[in-house]
């Protein structure tokens, strides 16, 4: 990775892909070991600066950096002077004046993390903008996959649920389809994107027709927030039709991956129990997670000079 | 040297192992990657037809240990692989050339994360000269004197010495 930033999987091609899921190897061998810490990235800054709330991704990133032995800041608007009615370009200067080296941005709003990088000297890697996209964790739901089932090229994936408004669907059908998968949207049109024009992607209603010939189904969450749209009947409706039920996961093939980005809403888009089956891979992404965001990290802040 | 010299030398080194160690009990051969590896692997096969012993064999990617990281492209090149916890046992570090010693010096720390070694031994086919760091080998299968902008190549079927490609 020559580039400065991490905002898009787009960014990278299938090379920088690729070369993020090689270096990821090594950090998994440090996570596993009785000390998981290695001194590469010492004297270095990362700072985190979430504008949404964020549990899984802002801890990841945090583990990341300090087994990277970088120095780790966060930042919380609750706290900060932008509850004083700071401006974002004031707030992301401020830090950066501060020497930082790195920047996790996440912000309700798609573009943020472009906009940030055209202010800062340091490294932006974007943590999620908006329903845009969410780089890292396509990059290691393709890591898992590819421990998992020996490579990502060739599968066919499922993707399912809302659509619309994820962030993690627009960077995980970019980084599937970079790497050779065929990818299914399964959705009703009502959580589908008003327009698919340049998505290499099919499109069903049906997700009983689509599980069995599928490598992996990746639920999405529905978000519970967005039921004031009135984009669904009902939330049961929606189980019914696409929600991942004990008697569908019965019908996927022997060696079927399940997967969501959690958090999870057990009983909607994933049966309780489903979601424990060893084919349910949620607590292994969580665990590739902080290994690929090490890689990530080390590729932009030490593996070239500046 | 050529491929003979090079199969006397991995020999010689094994005996010097065995004969320091007063046997092979808790040695550990550990190679360096990337050259390092078929050393150790060669070494291993050496003592195994010396005392009838299969010592463990681990390897070591020292990248993320480097003095190096930000001044120049540093990349790890394979997973470390480390095989038993080292604590109390000999590790011989195993590698083909060398140099300025940075390398060893990473690598040190790098061994230091799996535990406590009673002790630490180095063992490497060339030593060129050049050393940057107070590091100096257990086993030398040859010292080559270098200029510092020559590349020495260690192969299965000897060592060459050449002008460093522009």
């Amino acid at each position: 990775m020559t580039a400065t930033h991490l905002l898009s999987v787009a960014d990278l091609g299938a090379d920088g892909i690729e070369e993020v899921l090689r270096v990821s190897d090594s950090f998994v061998e440090v996570s596993e070991r009785a000390m998981p810490k290695v001194p590469a990235l010492r004297g270095k800054t990362v700072v985190s600066l979430f504008f949404e709330e964020s549990t899984r991704t802002r801890l990841s990133f945090e583990a990341a950096a300090k087994r990277l032995s970088a120095d780790t800041m966060n930042f919380s608007v609750s706290t900060s002077s932008v509850s004083k009615g700071e401006s974002l370009r004031d707030t992301v200067q401020t830090i950066d004046a501060m020497g930082v080296d790195a920047l996790i941005v996440r912000h309700s709003s798609a573009g943020v993390p472009w906009q940030v990088a055209s202010w800062v000297d340091c490294s932006v890697v974007n943590a999620g903008d908006g329903w845009h996209e969410h780089p890292t964790q396509a990059l290691l739901d393709c890591f898992t996959i590819q421990k998992e089932l020996g490579s990502v090229a060739g599968l066919r994936i499922a993707v399912v649920g809302d659509i619309k408004h994820s962030r993690v669907a627009r960077s995980n059908v970019l980084a599937f389809t970079m790497l050779g998968a065929e990818v299914t949207l399964v959705a009703p049109p009502t959580l589908l994107p008003p327009s698919l024009d340049g998505w290499p992607v099919a499109v069903s209603t049906d997700l009983d027709a689509v599980l069995p010939k599928a490598d992996v189904v990746y639920l999405l969450r529905i978000q519970a927030e967005r039921q004031s749209e009135a984009l669904l009947p009902s939330l049961r409706e929606y189980t019914a039709r696409y929600g991942l039920t004990r008697d569908r996961a019965r019908m996927l093939s022997d060696d079927a991956l399940v997967m969501h980005p959690g958090p999870m809403n057990r009983g909607v888009e994933i049966a309780a129990d489903v979601a424990d089956l060893p084919r349910s891979t949620v607590t292994r992404q969580v665990a590739n997670g902080v290994a690929v965001r090490m890689a990530v990290l080390f590729l932009l802040l030490g593996a070239t000079p500046k | 040297m050529d491929a003979e010299d090079l199969r006397r030398a991995v020999t010689r080194i094994a005996h010097e192992i065995v004969e320091r160690n007063h046997g092979l009990d808790g040695v550990v051969l550990v190679g360096l990657q990337t050259g390092g590896v078929p050393l150790a692997r060669r070494l291993a096969d050496a003592l195994a037809r010396v005392e009838g012993v299969d010592v463990p064999v681990g390897t070591v990617d020292a990248s993320f240990y480097r003095d190096d990281i930000g001044l120049r492209p540093v990349m790890p090149t394979a997973v470390t692989d480390i095989p038993v916890d080292l604590t109390g046992r000999v590790v011989v570090l195993v590698d083909d050339v060398l140099f300025t010693g940075r390398t060893v010096r990473a690598a040190l720390d790098a061994l230091n994360d799996y535990g406590r070694p009673r002790a630490v031994q180095l063992a490497v086919m060339v030593d060129r000269g050049h050393r940057e760091l107070p590091i100096r080998p257990d086993y030398v299968g040859k010292n080559l004197p270098t200029r510092r902008d020559e590349v020495v190549d260690v192969r299965d079927d000897g060592v060459d010495v050449g002008e460093k490609r522009r």
